[in-house]
């Protein structure tokens, strides 16, 4: 979490080599990563333990809700398209779209086209799905679908590092919290240790400042 | 109108569409295919920022667009006979005529490319794609369907250019014309006529790109 500009998106973009760091290391599956010089193909091994949800959802827009999640499988996994498609079938009822699987993204609603996208992250069951502020696209009141089918996701332990403004989803959800501004941690600490008893007054102004802002949403 | 005149377009007729279809057509559709080709890999190149390729096809497309297709028609057709060389005149056009509208057809693609967002490449990437799976897959029929309108218009305006090829010794359809005009002095209601021949031509593909559009473009519909 943190204001807008502190860089969580683009720490985010970086673990997952979307954007190239300037320096730094990352620790995964036990072997460590030079972020700056990392080759092509150790790029594509490490997304091939990842998932990705974009804020604009970024849907193939020329594929189906369907062709959106089996094309990882098929094209880069060379999955046969019988097993991909029934892989497919089966994340889009996990996130309640199976009845609009042979829809295009743009007959679909925010969303509907970001349940897609979590499904579309979770065909290739990735150790770590990365969510990068997955409702901040979306009108306030199709946040509710796309938040509960990622605390489904929660509920059944799937890894996730979420870019969030959601304050009571992410304290509701999380295990631990990284608060940032201007590039830098401010603060980090188990989920319930940081709402209930943040120690910076950087945090404290923070979360007031974010509980004010949702209290006036609800009224 | 006289009886002559009814009678000379009838009788013309067959002798103008005939050359049409041997010539005209073929001569388009083949060197369109081989434009479609060097378009697609010129538009490639520079989407791909491929150093040195790149600035080839930056002169390719300057010195193509920046000179007259009659005069590359000439230069394609008496240029090897300065050395000896006598080419067909059939040959020549459909290799100056792809080579021409392969130029303005990379400019139509390359735009096309750029305007698929780069957030589907991202998103190809993040589940596993590789480059050329994402370009095959997600982003070349994007492009291409944007691009579809924009060549359909160069493809029907390469019917017509190809009259052009009737100064290189290509009997197609204006050339035709032109033989049956100098014999029967009659200019006007023959080319009339095979204006009118082009046109009838120029409708079928506008009606086959309006096909075309609507079997591409389902998936840009709106919201049902």
């Amino acid at each position: 979490m943190g204001p807008s500009g502190s860089g969580k998106t683009t720490l985010l973009r970086c673990i997952n080599f979307l954007e190239t760091a300037d320096s730094g290391t990352m620790r995964f599956g036990g072997k460590t990563y030079e972020l700056a010089h990392t080759d092509k193909r150790e790029i594509a091994e490490l997304r091939k333990h990842t998932g990705f949800v974009f804020q604009n959802y970024n849907l193939f827009a020329n594929k189906t809700a369907l062709q959106n999640v089996t094309l990882g499988l098929t094209s880069a996994r060379k999955m046969a398209r019988d097993k991909a498609e029934e892989i497919g079938m089966e994340m889009l009822k996990r996130v309640g779209m199976e009845s609009r699987a042979s829809y295009y993204p743009s007959q679909l609603s925010g969303g509907q086209q970001q349940r897609v996208a979590i499904a579309r992250a979770l065909a290739a069951d990735p150790e770590i799905i990365y969510f990068d502020e997955p409702t901040s696209a979306l009108d306030p009141e199709l946040i509710g679908e796309v938040l509960s089918v990622m605390r489904d996701l929660a509920a059944s332990g799937r890894t996730m590092v979420v870019v969030t403004h959601e304050m009571s989803f992410a304290r509701d959800v999380s295990s631990h919290v990284i608060f940032m501004e201007k590039g830098k941690i401010v603060e980090e600490g188990p989920s319930k240790e940081f709402f209930d008893h943040p120690k910076e007054a950087r945090t404290r102004e923070f979360l007031r400042m974010e509980s004010d802002r949702s209290g006036k949403k609800k009224e | 109108m006289s009886g002559d005149v009814v009678q000379l377009l009838i009788e013309s007729f067959p002798r103008i569409l005939l050359p049409g279809l041997i010539m005209t057509i073929p001569l388009t559709l083949i060197a369109f295919a081989f434009a479609l080709v060097i378009a697609v890999v010129v538009a490639l190149i520079q989407y791909a920022h491929v150093p040195v390729l790149r600035q080839i096809a930056r002169f390719y497309i300057w010195v193509i667009r920046g000179t007259p297709l009659l005069v590359q028609l000439m230069v394609g057709y008496y240029g090897p006979s300065t050395f000896g060389f006598h080419p067909n005149g059939f040959v020549v056009a459909i290799i100056v005529f792809a080579i021409n509208e392969g130029a303005y057809c990379a400019e139509t693609i390359r735009g096309s490319l750029e305007s698929v967002p780069v957030g589907q490449m991202e998103a190809g990437y993040c589940v596993g794609m590789s480059y050329m799976q994402i370009m095959w897959h997600v982003v070349l029929p994007q492009a291409f369907r944007t691009a579809f309108p924009a060549l359909s218009n160069s493809l029907i305006g390469m019917v017509k250019d190809t009259s052009l090829a009737s100064n290189i010794t290509v009997t197609e359809m204006f050339l035709a014309t032109r033989q049956i005009a100098g014999r029967t002095y009659q200019f006007l209601p023959l080319y009339l006529e095979v204006a009118f021949i082009y046109l009838l031509f120029s409708t079928v593909m506008t009606w086959l790109q309006r096909l075309g559009e609507k079997k591409l473009g389902t998936y840009t519909a709106k919201r049902a």
